[in-house]
This record gives C-alpha cells, structure tokens and sequence, in this order.
C-alpha cells in the first residue's frame, strides 16, 4: 500500500504541474529567459522526482513480500561506482543551469546600464507605492526625508533644486511605453520593502538607505499589479500598484499631460 | 576516559524531584525535551490553524492584520527552534548518544540539566509575548530590521520583539550548552571498541549537526544584541540615516539592514541543516532495522554529510538573492548552493539503496521512515528552483519558499520525530505503542502533508506571495486561491491525526504493552540494556563493541542480527 | 544574560518617553510633534502647580469666550490629492478631493483651527462623558478632519470603506495607537490618558489620509468651521490662556479675563 501511495502521490503531482500553465503569462523580454530555465528545471527534476519514486515503490513492493532475493554485501567499489551516478547527474544538471542558463539574464539584469532605457522611480513606504518621472530635464530632482509631507510633498522634493521643478509624482499607476527598455529606481522611505511584477518576472528589494533598481523590457500591452514581496508591516498584503503597458505614442500623451509636482 | 567511567560509584537519584524534575540523568533530560516540544508542538500547531483559515476564509477576517503576522512570526519561530531543534536535536540526541556510543551519561551531567531549564524560561517567553502590548513579535521568523527595530512599523515590534530576542538567546544559550555536551561525550566517551565508522549514523548526525550549530549560532547572538541594542539603546548597526514614519525623520544613521540579513542567514541556513541532518540520520536508522540490512554505503553516506555540512555554511546568500547585495556575489552564492544537491542526492540513492534487496517489514518506524526519502527528494529537488539565482527572481517570498521549507523542515523532520518516537518509545518508557493507531496515524499525516505542500509549489508558480494577509488583494492570485481552501481543509485532516497520535502515545506511556529489551530485533547498543533503559545504563561493566553498528546477515535462518556488543548482558 | 534581559525590560516600558526609542524631541521638523511636546511640558508644569481639584459645578458656568480665526495673506491654493491607489476612491470622487492641510474660508478666515483652553482651569475636575466622539473613515478621507475629545472619553473610530485602513496614531503623551480594520463596519473604541493637543492620525495605506485629535481635560475646545467663527461658552469666571492651533500655522494664544455672565470676544490672526 505504501509502494502504491509513492506511485500515486507522484503521478498525482506530475498531473497537477501539467494540467495547467499554472505560471502568469509573461511579458517582458528577460521573462522569456526566466521562463526557459523553469521549465528546464521542471523537465530534469520531473525525470528524477519520477524515477527516482518508481524505483522507490518498486523496492518497497517487490522487498516486502516473501520470496525476494536476500541481501548480499557489496564492496566498498561497488558502492562508489553508484554514488557516480548522482554526483555526475546532479552536477551537471544544477551547474547547467545555474552558468548556462541563469548567468545571461543574470548579466542582463544587472550588468552594464543600456543607453536607450526610460527611467522611472518607485518609492515604497508602508502602505503605498509614489512613483516619480524625472520630468523634461530627464533628472531626478533631490530629495530630503525632513521635507516629507504626506499631502504636500510626498517624497520631499527639495523646492530649491531647479532639477525637482519638473518631477512628476504620483499615488496612481505607472505608465511605460511598450517595447522600451525600463528602469524602475527603488528607495524606501521605512522598512524594507520589494518591488515585483509576476508577469514582468521581476523582483528586487528596496533598503532603505540605498537605491536599487530593476530592469524590465514590458513586450506586451495591458495592465499588470505591482506587489510588495517583502513583509513590511501589517498592510503588508494590500501594498499595491498597476503598471499600464501602452504602446509609445498612447504613452507620450498621458506623459504630456502630466504637471511636474511644483507647476 | 573509560576507565574514569568504570571506576565511577553510581548513585541511584531518591526522591520524585531528583529523579523526574532537576535530573542529571540524560535520559530524563531528553524525555523532559520531548515532551516540551509537544507541547509547544500544540501551541505552533494552533497558531498555524489561525493562519490556515485566514488564508482560506480571509473574508472572515478571523484575526486582525497585524495579528496575522504574529501569527506567522511565531508559528515559524517555535516550530524551527522550540519543537523541532528541541525534540531533534535535543531530546534524540540526548536520549540515544550515551546508549549508542556505551556511556553511562554525558561528559558534563550538570551541564546538561541546565541546559533544559533553560529552554523552560525560554518557552514561557516566547508565549507570554502573546500577552504583552503590541502582542507577539510580527515581523517574521526572520526579524528583518528596520521592521523589527522600530515599535511604530508593527504592533508586535514594541514588546513582543524584546521577548523574542530575549527567548533567542536563552535558547542559544541552552543549544550551546548541550551542543557542547554532545561534542564531548562523543569524542571522549565512546566505549571500548567503538571506534568513529562504528558509530550509529545518527550519532554521526548529531556530531555535526552540533558542530554546524555551534559555529554558526554565534552570528545571531550578535544580531540579536545589536537588535536590542538599535531598539533601546538608540544605536544605528542596521538603521540607515532618513527613515521617515508619520512625517518624522528618525534620529538613526550609519548602518544597514543588510548586514543583519548576512548575521541572521550565516546561522540560518546552517540550522536547518542542523535540522535535517538528525533527520536523515533516524531514517537511516530504522531503514536499516526494518529492512534487515546495514545501510548502503555507510561511509560514503558520512563522507556526504560532512561535505553538507561544509557547503551549509559557504551558502547563506541565497536567502538574500534579491536584496539589492552585489549581484556577482549573488552568483557566488548560486553556483555554490546548487552542488548541495549532489550529497543530497548521494544520501537519497543511499537511502533507497538500503531497501535493495532487504526484508522489509512494514511496521509504523518504517513507514515513517520511507516518507523521509520520497520527502527529502520532492521537496530537496524544490530547492534547485530556488538555489538558482535567476528563477529565484520569481520564486523568491512566494509560497513556492513555503512549500519547499515545509517539505524538508516540516515533513522531513516530523516525519523523523514520529518514526524516532514510536521506534524508541519502548526504550523510553519501557513499553509498546498501539500498531495499529500509528498505521492510521501514518497515513492522517503522509496524505495531508505531502498533498498541502505540493500544492504550495503550485501556488508559488502562480505567483501567490507568502505573509499576506488576504490573498485576494491581487487579481494574479486568483488562478490558484482556490488550493488554499483545500491545504486549510488537509490541515484539519492533519490535526485530527495528530490527537490520534497523542492519545496513542499517553495512552500506551500509561498502559501500553510491556516491551522486551529488543523488540525490533536491531543492533545497536542501546537495544542491549533493558526497556527501559536504566539509571548509568551499563551496571556494573561498560559494554565492549565488536563490530560495526549493523550487523544483519539474512544467510542465517533463525536469528538474522548480531548485537554491537554481544557479549555484554543485561543480567549483570 | 538574565540581567541584561532584565535591564532591556525596564528600558522600553511606557508611552511617554517612547522608551528607547531616540527621544521624540531629537530629530523632529513638524510643528505638529514639537506642539504636542510644548503643550505636554506646560500642562505638566501647570498641573503640578495647581493645588487640589474642585469638583464640577455647573452653576458657575456663566461666561462666555468667543471670536474668529483670520487669516492674512493670499490663501495658498488647495492641491487636488491623487487617490489614484485607491480605485474605489477615485471612482467615488469626481474631482479630485482638495487638500484639508490649509483652509482659507471665503470670508478671510480660517477653517479647521483648533481653539481651547490652554490655562486657567487647573482648579477644576470636569466629569467625563460618556457620549463617545467618532472619526471615521470613508472614501479615503477622515471625517472629520479636526476634532477635539475629552481625555477618558470614548472615541469609536470607524471603517466605513469595504477596504482595509490602518489606524495609527502619533502621540507624544498618549499610548500610540496603530492597527488595522480591514473591512467595512469595524469599529474600535479608544480613548486617551492624558491631555495632548494635538493628536495626529494617519493611514498607511492611503498616505494622503490624515486627521487631528485634541484630547483636554475639559470640555472648553472648539473647532472653527467656514465661517471660521468658534464659541467657549459656560465657562466659570476667571482669567485664562485660550490658544488657537493650525496644523500647519501652528499655534498663538490669548489671555483674556472674563466676569459672571459676561461675554468677550477675541480673535486670532495667522499670516500666510
């Protein structure tokens, strides 16, 4: 009976990863990569995951009952000629995917800035995302966290510094141009917080006191949610926002209407 | 060493406190353990229902917001440390190492006792955080700071978070303690003959896993003091200058919360290593009892933990892959992670080796123990997804990270609690447990647990991320909402098999069948002192071992075992 | 260990000094923080002054003290608050909702100012009421925006929006308050324990969200509305310090003397 709760629990689940795309679809270009690799996980740890209890139930089965064959001792050699099989196999198949696969989208999420990209900011703080556009100058005005007030001067634009002049700051989604290369800018203006757009595959921490970034291609589109993935307190849950994907004429429209916050 | 012990008069402990309450005596001591680890089991185990009904029903709102998230703070932090490093670690270990290895008691007796009536205080922190203002630490099992700093983040962060630090450190002062204990008493104690390659499996994951736990616990002392330090005494170790809460900008500046995610995962990912090790080694233990045959490659299998244990400690970043640390160290920490699939998977083919050509009896040890291996695989093969740095992107602080670490620390680990109790249990306690409730048992636990947490997996490749209060707030989350209904209901199912077990086992302490000294017919040691096992264990002389600790030969046809130490007798 | 456990134990408890936590004073930019502390200092002081209290008698309460808050300068323009996170709010709102942080009335005065008794009836013991006072929160805002409790009497804040809000207060003096009701019809009762001009409520969740609370130790407060006018009547004979506090003017007092059944006017002017 256990041999045979192996068997099921494994075609159970084998089913269960099958009967759906179960993932977002994608839509953003390295997404494409990240997909890739989860599926080549998916397909080496489902043959091991597979065999490894068919020869599990089998054993099971065939030595509990009567009239198998007794055990006999191995050599030491024996026994190190099989351990081969899982050094050999799992080496190669974790390695592979780890250099093979994840290096390059490593790379191309964190490696040398591109030149054509449109840079936003996202400011997390419990509960709310504000994103920032650096406005015509294309430069982030400064900001100072003595200056934050929550209606006023949400991020604390310095009124002083002609680069905040033009900043366009917002509670409401975030638009970005179809097809563009995006860099979202993160800072937190309290705990920690992160930044993740399942379809987007992206996923990056905000630590406060620092900036970190995250890189996107959005290829498709439509309206995706923005999650915070990393607990930050107790509207942790609710901490979201709406990127809208449109194509660049649609966006350069809405960006034209937008009034920098000192206007 | 030996000879000390030899010559060392005995006294037979009088009076109901020497003998139950303050006793040096090991093996009280790792009863005292285990069934404080139950009991805490029953608490984490509530909390847990609260999670799972909000999870399935959040529109009841059964708990408030910030309650929730103590919840899931405390149900995380007393399952890894005070029930299952507590009954593990703690209670196998001391329980067994001095009857496997023919010592009459630990190196350090006293030692030892205080090392449990320090966890005693530790515990009743840990609850009493409940009643406190602000209730229960809240900001996870992980206190990433500035959350866990500042009492205006969270309700949970006043109080609570205090008592948290402070259960954290009286239980690392008792881990430590004991780990030392057990060190010694390993290295120093082994009796005449006993040489290390004859030493159990299990003793040999317990020497590391102590070794693991010593070196790295240290790292949380101190991110603990600094913790207490940035909260009451204005230091800035993880505060970076400009924090802003309700328009005010914090005094603090200097530091950053990522150095205290370096200090928490350099001692947590070591732990549950610490965890699992003890694991793998009771399921060696009784594969090789219930299958009639030493395990397959018993010093590869050594070999293959050391290299765990040493990789553990090279690996911690991979918790902290989307942190905003250096990306090239990430890859570091990636490529490093992944090869300790290779050892796992040498343990694994190890453990389903020891079945090849066995004579298995299918009693409830081994049924247990045989879910340890289709456990240790599923949920191991989990952690390739995560391990890899670029599909962790995805997976990170979703419940695909639930899924996997309630495989492996959650059934792996009960699954070796179980099978460790009712292989031991007439050792204990000098009696036998019901056969037939511990079937039932078996199968109440396997189907719900294996069931719940795949179907994590799958809620994680949908995106549904952990801690969140109401799953609903994301429309991404609706393809797999549905799961959470079901793993709330299997919880239930899992709870009533639980009370099943408890009655089995208070039942049977109480009136259960006597046990004989061997009645599962193994070979190591502690099988050749009467059940249960006497005070100093040995009498008068110490056993001499002759062979290695499993000594089956199913080529002789009416006894197909031979004792460590055949010619020590109990009748002395 | 023990000790040092013992020693963190006795160092975060109470309210008031925030534990250790920086004191509230190091660090602080906003009027609305440093009034609290200001006003906590005086009516400390002033109550330790004050010898012992006199029970309530109403009789006496014959005086009156009223007047208007003016305000000089061009009013500065209200900004529209982006609910845009929200999209039930957003929906509700067809305009944009202006900001509440400065109110010019058309008539020159000012709304939302925050008028009380500041000195003078240390001698007296008011009795509480046990009505309670409500903040509530809907379509994203609180209503209302300025208000004003007694200290012990009940405050029932509620959600009337089918989403979470997270109530969390930011006093100096009083227990911090910070949890969530995440769905509509939650109510919870408050109160404060000491006297605290003023309170400061805020949402996390909806950031532009912000209310203020004044709790006395006497029913004399007013809050002034468009026709930024306020009245303190029933008040007993005596000379006292009335002040007026604006969330961003902060705060200017008067003294005024009043007789038996007697009526003055006062009046206050904050600059632009």
């Amino acid at each position: 009976m256990v041999a045979g709760f192996f068997v099921a629990i494994m075609i159970l689940t084998v089913l269960l990863f099958l009967a759906r795309p179960w993932i977002p679809p994608v839509a953003s270009q390295h997404g494409n990569g990240i997909d890739f690799l989860i599926n080549y996980l998916l397909l080496t740890s489902g043959v091991i995951f597979i065999a490894g209890h068919l020869i599990l139930s089998a054993f099971v089965w065939k030595y509990s009952r009567r009239g198998a064959p007794p055990y006999r001792p191995l050599s030491s050699r024996t026994e190190w000629a099989w351990v081969l099989l899982p050094v050999l196999l799992m080496t190669a198949i974790s390695e592979a995917g780890v250099l093979v696969l994840g290096l390059p989208i490593w790379e191309e999420l964190y490696g040398k800035e591109p030149k054509d990209c449109i840079t936003v900011e996202a400011v997390g703080k419990q509960f709310e995302w504000i994103t920032r556009y650096p406005g015509k100058d294309g430069k982030f005005g400064k900001v100072r966290p003595d200056l934050v007030h929550d209606i006023e001067n949400p991020l604390g634009l310095d009124k002083d510094d002609p680069a905040a002049k033009d900043d366009i700051v917002l509670r409401g989604p975030l638009h970005l141009p179809e097809g563009k290369l995006a860099q979202v800018q993160l800072r937190s203006h309290d705990v920690i917080h992160s930044y993740t757009v399942p379809q987007f595959r992206i996923k990056q921490d905000l630590l406060p006191g620092f900036t970190t970034s995250a890189r996107f291609r959005p290829v498709r589109a439509g309206k995706y949610e923005v999650a915070c993935a990393e607990l930050c307190g107790l509207g942790h849950y609710r901490m979201r926002n709406e990127i809208l994907v449109e194509p660049e004429k649609d966006f350069q429209a809405w960006l034209s209407q937008q009034k920098g916050w000192f206007e | 060493m030996i000879l000390s012990q030899e010559l060392h008069e005995h006294h037979e402990p009088a009076g109901f406190l020497r003998k139950y309450i303050f006793s040096t005596d090991h093996k009280v001591i790792g009863i005292q353990y285990l069934l404080t680890a139950m009991f805490m089991a029953l608490v984490a185990a509530f909390l847990a229902i609260l999670i799972r009904i909000q999870q399935a029903w959040p529109e009841t709102a059964v708990v408030a917001p910030e309650t929730y998230l103590s919840l899931v703070t405390m149900h995380g932090t007393l399952m890894v440390f005070f029930v299952i490093s507590l009954a593990l670690v703690s209670a196998f270990g001391n329980f067994l190492i001095p009857l496997q290895i023919g010592a009459r008691d630990m190196a350090y007796p006293f030692l030892n006792m205080l090392s449990y009536w320090v966890i005693v205080p530790a515990c009743l922190l840990m609850i009493a955080s409940f009643f406190v203002e602000g209730g229960a630490a809240a900001a996870g099992w992980t206190a990433y700071p500035p959350l866990s700093a500042l009492k205006e983040a969270v309700p949970g962060s006043g109080l609570g978070q205090t008592l948290w630090l402070l259960g954290m450190a009286l239980f690392i002062a008792s881990f430590t303690m004991g780990g030392l204990n057990f060190l010694t008493t390993i290295l120093n104690l082994r009796t005449k003959g006993m040489s290390m390659m004859r030493l159990p499996l299990v003793v040999w994951t317990f020497l590391i896993s102590t070794i693991l736990g010593l070196l790295s616990f240290p790292a949380l002392t101190a991110a603990a003091i600094m913790l207490l330090l940035d909260r009451h005494a204005g230091t800035s170790f993880f505060m970076p200058a400009g924090i802003v809460i309700g328009e005010k900008v914090l005094s603090h500046g200097g530091g950053t919360p990522l150095l205290f995610q370096h200090l928490f995962w350099f001692l947590g990912h070591p732990e549950v290593y610490v965890l699992v090790l003890p694991a793998v080694g009771i399921a060696f233990e009784v594969i090789a009892a219930f299958a009639r045959r030493p395990p397959f490659g018993y010093r590869i299998s050594v070999y293959a933990l050391l290299v765990i244990a040493f990789l553990s400690m090279i690996v911690w970043g991979h918790h902290m892959f989307t942190s905003g640390m250096n990306p090239y160290v990430g890859e570091y920490f990636s490529t490093a992670t992944v090869l300790i699939t290779v050892p796992f998977a040498v343990l694994g083919l190890n453990l389903i080796a020891s079945l090849w050509r066995g004579r298995l009896r299918l009693q409830t040890p081994m049924l247990f123990g045989l879910g340890i291996i289709s456990a240790i695989g599923t949920g191991g093969l989990g952690g390739l997804y995560l391990g890899t740095a670029a599909s962790d992107i995805y997976f990170h602080e979703t419940y695909f990270v639930v899924g996997h670490f309630h495989f492996m620390i959650g059934t792996v680990t009960f699954f070796a609690i179980f099978a460790g109790i009712y292989y031991w249990f007439p050792k204990m306690f000098g009696r036998r447990m019901s056969e037939r409730l511990g079937m039932i048992h078996f199968w109440l636990t396997i189907i719900p647990m294996f069931s719940a947490f795949i179907l994590m997996h799958v809620q994680g490749i949908g995106g549904n991320l952990r801690r969140t209060y109401d799953p609903s707030s994301y429309a991404f989350n609706e393809p797999v909402r549905f799961m959470h209904v079901w793993i709330t209901v299997l919880t239930f199912v899992l709870s009533a098999g639980q009370i099943l077990f408890l009655v089995n086992f208070f039942w049977s302490l109480l009136f259960g069948r006597k046990a004989e000294d061997n009645p599962w017919e193994a070979t190591t040691l502690e099988w050749s002192v009467s059940s249960p096992a006497p005070h100093g264990n040995w009498g008068a002389e110490l056993p001499v071992v002759e062979s290695g600790a499993y000594s089956y030969d199913p080529s002789s046809s009416d006894k197909d075992f031979l004792l460590q130490a055949p010619s020590w007798k109990t009748s002395q | 260990m023990v000790f040092l456990g013992l020693w963190f134990l006795a160092g975060c408890e109470g309210g008031e000094e925030g534990g250790g936590n920086p004191p509230p004073g190091a660090g602080t930019t906003t009027a609305a923080a440093r009034t609290g502390e200001g006003a906590a200092a005086e009516s400390k002081e002033s109550a330790a002054a004050a010898g012992p209290q006199k029970a309530w008698d109403p009789a006496l309460g014959t005086a009156t003290v009223r007047g208007a808050v003016k305000f000089s300068g061009a009013a500065p323009p209200r900004r529209p608050i982006d609910m845009g996170s929200e999209a039930k709010c957003k929906e509700f709102h067809q305009e944009p909702p202006l900001s509440e942080t400065i109110i010019v009335n058309s008539n020159g005065t000012l709304k939302n100012v925050f008028v009380w008794v500041r000195k003078g009836l240390e001698g007296w013991k008011f009795p509480v009421p046990t009505t309670p006072v409500f903040l509530n929160q809907k379509n994203c805002t609180y209503m209302p925006h300025v208000q004003g409790v007694q200290v012990k009497q009940p405050l029932i804040i509620r959600n009337s929006d089918p989403f979470l809000h997270n109530v969390h207060s930011l006093p100096v003096r009083n227990r911090p308050i910070n949890f969530g009701q995440a769905k509509q019809g939650m109510e919870s009762t408050q109160q404060f324990t000491r006297a605290e001009v003023m309170v400061k409520f805020k949402c996390d969740v909806h950031g532009w969200m912000g209310a203020h609370i004044g709790a006395v130790d006497h029913p004399y407060f007013a809050i002034t509305g468009d026709d930024g006018a306020f009245e303190l009547k029933n008040l007993p004979p005596g000379v006292y310090t009335i002040e007026a506090w604006h969330e961003t003017y902060k705060t200017q007092t008067v003294d005024v003397k009043v007789g038996a059944n007697e009526t003055k006017e006062i009046g206050f002017t904050f600059k632009g």
